[in-house]
C-alpha cells in the first residue's frame, strides 16, 4: 500500500447539540481516490469541511503528511477545493478565476500564464480564456472549478458533490474525466456523494457512511459483494435483506427453507441477516426452485425486467433477462456463492434505515 | 379602443403626479416677477441663486452632509449586513426588522426624538449633529439594499478564496466586496438622495445659523417666494431624479444579470 497521507483520529462533532461525527477514524493514502458516501446527514460533508479546514472538530486531531494540522487555517493547508456549486468568482473571467490562488501565491507572470493553458487543456476547455463564468454551462463551470484548484498542485483534491447540479448524460461523461484526471495528476481525490453508482464508478476505496459512523471500507466490489451490514447492502444497490438463521457452517436457513451458502464461523443456530442481490434470485419452474411463489409486479427496466415474487411472506426484488408475468407460479432458486451472511446489527446505529432517493 | 382609454388613464396620471413641479420648472424661467403671467424666458433667477453667498453656502452644507453621511451610513450598513448575515436565521429577521423601524417611523418622530437626544446629551446644534442625524436615519436603507444582494451570495466563494490560499482579508476584498458592491454602490446612492432632500430632520437638529438648501428655501420662502427658490428647487428636483435613475439602472443590471444566471 502506498504511503499514508492523511489521518483522521477520533474525529467528533456536533453541531447544536446534534452529534454529527462520533470518533471517527480514516486513513488516506497517497494516490488513492477514496469516496465518501452516504445519505444526507451522515456526516460526510463535514467530515470534507474538516479536512479542508472550514470546519474544525469538537475533539480529535487531523494530521496531514504525519503533521498535526487540525489548527491551521484553509489558506495554509496543502490540499483544494471544488465546491458543490463550484464557487467561481462570477465577476472574473475564466482565466482571471485559475489565477487566483497563483496570483495569491505571487508566482510569475509566465509560469501563471503556463499553468492557465496546462490547466485548461486538462479540463478540455482550451480557449475558454477571457469568457466570464455566467456565460458557461454548469458542466463547463465544473471543469473550470476543477482546474481552478488542480493548478495550485494540491496533495489531495477534495470534491464536495460536484456532480449533483449536472444531467445524468453530463454526470457521466464528468466521472470518466474525473478518473482520467486522478489518473493523469497522481493525486489524492477525496470525493463526497451520496450517488451509489458514481462511488462505485470512480473510487479505489468507499468509505460508506451513516449517522456519523463509518458503516464499512473497501473496494467497490468488496461493498457491493460482501456488505457488512444492513445498512451497506440497502444503500448500494438494490437488494433483498432477509432475517435468517445460521444453521452451521456453509447453511443457513431463509424463511423456513435451507440454503446452501459458503460463508462459515458464524456459529450454530445462530440468527443473521442474508442479503441477497435481485440480479442474483433465478426463477424457475415451481417445481425446480428452493421456494415456490407467484409474481406480483412486473416493470420493464430497459437492460432487465424487474419483478416482485411473493414467495413465504417476503417480497423477493428479481431482476432477469427472461418475463415471467404477474401471476404466474415460479420457483426461485439461489447460488450458494450469492448469498451474503451479515451478523445481526449490534447496535442501533448499524441498523438498516429507510433510504428514498 | 380600450388601449386608448389606457393611455389617457397613464397621461392622466402622469399630469397628476407632475404639473406641480413642471409649473415649478417653467416659472424658474420666466421673466415676470409675477407668477400669474409669462414674461419671456430668462436664466437670470439661475444666475441670481449662484451669486446669492447664503444660499451658496446652504448649497455647500447639503453636499458635504449628503457625502460624508452616506458615505458613514454605506460603511456602517454594509459592516452591520456582513454581520448579519454570518447570524441564525431568527437573530437575523428580528434584527433587520428592528433595523427597518426608522424608516417607516414618521419623520418629525424621528427629528423630535433626535432633537430631545442632542438635548439631553447636551450636544450643540450644527453641522455636527445633522450629520449624526443623516447618518442615523441613512443607515437603514444601505442595508435595505444591501441585504438582498448578500443572500444571493454564494456562500462558498469566500470558502473557494480562503482555499486557492487568500487570506480572510484578501479572500473578502477581492471576492466577496466586488459582488457586494452593485448593492453598496446603490445603497450609496440612495442614502446620498435621501440626505439630500431631507426637511424634516434636519430642520430639528440644524440650530440656529446653520441651513441646508431644504431649510434654506423654507426660511427664504417664509419671507416671501423669490423666483431664486424656483430655480433652486428646479435644480435639486434634477438632480434627486438623475440619482434615482442612477439607482435604478445599477440595480437594474443587476436583476438582468440574475435572471440570465437563472435560464
Amino acid at each position: 500500500m502506498s504511503k499514508e497521507l492523511i489521518y483522521l483520529s477520533n474525529i467528533s462533532k456536533s453541531f447544536d447539540g446534534q452529534l454529527v461525527l462520533d470518533e471517527l477514524n480514516l486513513k488516506i493514502h497517497e494516490n488513492e481516490f477514496v469516496t465518501l458516501l452516504g445519505p444526507s446527514g451522515c456526516g460526510k460533508t463535514t467530515t470534507l469541511r474538516i479536512l479542508g479546514g472550514f470546519t474544525s472538530p469538537d475533539t480529535g486531531r487531523v494530521y496531514f503528511d504525519g503533521q498535526d494540522i487540525t489548527h491551521i487555517p484553509p489558506n495554509k493547508r496543502q490540499l483544494n477545493t471544488v465546491f458543490q456549486k463550484y464557487a467561481l468568482f462570477t465577476h472574473m473571467t475564466i482565466a482571471e478565476n485559475i489565477a487566483f490562488g497563483l496570483k495569491v501565491k505571487k508566482k510569475s507572470q509566465s509560469y501563471i500564464k503556463d499553468k492557465i493553458r496546462y490547466a485548461l487543456k486538462l479540463v478540455n476547455l482550451e480557449g475558454y480564456e477571457n469568457r466570464m463564468p455566467d456565460s458557461l454551462s454548469g458542466g463547463q463551470q465544473q471543469r473550470i472549478a476543477i482546474a481552478r484548484a488542480i493548478v495550485n498542485e494540491p496533495k489531495i483534491l477534495l470534491l464536495d458533490e460536484p456532480l449533483g447540479a449536472l444531467d445524468l448524460k453530463l454526470r457521466q461523461e464528468m466521472q470518466y474525466e474525473l478518473i482520467r484526471m486522478k489518473n493523469e495528476l497522481g493525486i489524492t481525490f477525496v470525493y463526497v456523494t451520496h450517488d451509489q453508482e458514481e462511488a462505485l464508478t470512480m473510487s479505489d476505496t468507499i468509505v460508506v457512511m451513516n449517522q456519523g459512523y463509518i458503516q464499512q471500507i473497501g473496494s467497490p466490489e468488496s461493498i457491493y459483494n460482501e456488505p457488512e451490514n444492513a445498512f451497506v447492502a440497502d444503500f448500494i444497490g438494490d437488494s433483498n435483506i432477509i432475517p435468517a438463521t445460521m444453521i452451521e457452517d456453509k447453511l443457513v436457513r431463509i424463511l423456513d427453507t435451507c440454503f446452501a451458502c459458503v460463508d462459515e464461523g458464524f456459529g450454530h443456530n445462530k440468527p443473521v441477516d442474508v442479503v441477497i442481490r435481485p440480479e442474483d434470485v433465478e426463477l424457475t419452474e415451481p417445481s425446480e426452485g428452493l421456494l415456490q411463489g407467484v409474481v406480483t409486479h412486473l416493470i420493464f427496466k430497459g437492460v432487465h425486467y424487474e419483478m416482485e415474487v411473493m414467495a413465504n411472506g417476503f417480497e423477493w426484488l428479481v431482476h432477469s433477462t427472461t418475463l415471467f408475468p404477474v401471476g404466474r407460479q415460479v420457483g426461485i432458486r439461489v447460488d450458494p456463492f450469492n448469498i451474503q451472511i451479515m451478523n445481526k446489527p449490534e447496535s442501533e446505529d448499524e441498523e438498516a434505515t429507510v433510504i428514498d432517493i | 379602443m380600450k388601449n386608448t382609454a389606457k393611455k389617457i388613464y397613464i397621461a392622466l396620471i402622469f399630469i397628476f403626479l407632475y404639473a406641480p413641479i413642471v409649473t415649478l420648472m417653467v416659472l424658474s424661467f420666466n421673466a415676470s416677477k409675477t407668477r400669474a403671467k409669462w414674461g419671456g424666458f430668462t436664466l437670470q433667477w439661475y444666475s441670481a441663486l449662484f451669486q446669492n453667498r447664503d444660499i451658496m453656502e446652504a448649497l455647500g452644507n447639503t453636499l458635504f452632509i449628503a457625502v460624508i453621511s452616506s458615505l458613514a451610513a454605506t460603511v456602517i450598513g454594509a459592516i452591520a449586513c456582513i454581520s448579519m448575515n454570518g447570524m441564525k436565521r431568527r437573530t437575523r429577521s428580528v434584527l433587520l426588522g428592528i433595523a427597518n423601524i426608522p424608516m417607516l417611523n414618521a419623520e418629525i418622530v424621528t427629528g423630535i426624538s433626535l432633537m430631545l437626544l442632542f438635548i439631553s446629551l447636551g450636544m450643540r446644534f450644527g453641522l455636527g449633529t445633522i450629520l449624526l442625524s443623516h447618518i442615523t436615519f441613512n443607515i437603514p436603507y444601505v442595508i435595505l439594499s444591501i441585504m438582498p444582494r448578500m443572500k444571493q451570495l454564494n456562500p462558498s466563494i469566500y470558502e473557494a478564496a480562503l482555499d486557492l490560499g487568500a487570506s480572510p482579508g484578501t479572500a473578502f476584498f477581492k471576492v466577496v466586496f466586488p459582488d457586494l458592491l452593485p448593492g453598496i454602490l446603490s445603497g450609496f446612492l440612495m442614502a446620498f438622495t435621501m440626505s439630500l432632500d431631507d426637511f424634516i430632520i434636519t430642520h430639528f437638529t440644524k440650530g440656529a445659523g446653520v441651513d441646508t438648501l431644504s431649510t434654506k428655501i423654507y426660511t427664504e420662502v417664509k419671507k416671501g417666494i423669490k423666483p431664486e427658490m424656483y430655480a433652486l428647487s428646479t435644480i435639486i428636483f434634477v438632480t434627486v431624479l438623475l440619482l434615482l435613475v442612477l439607482v435604478n439602472a445599477a440595480s437594474g443590471t443587476k436583476n438582468e444579470k440574475a435572471k440570465e444566471k437563472e435560464s
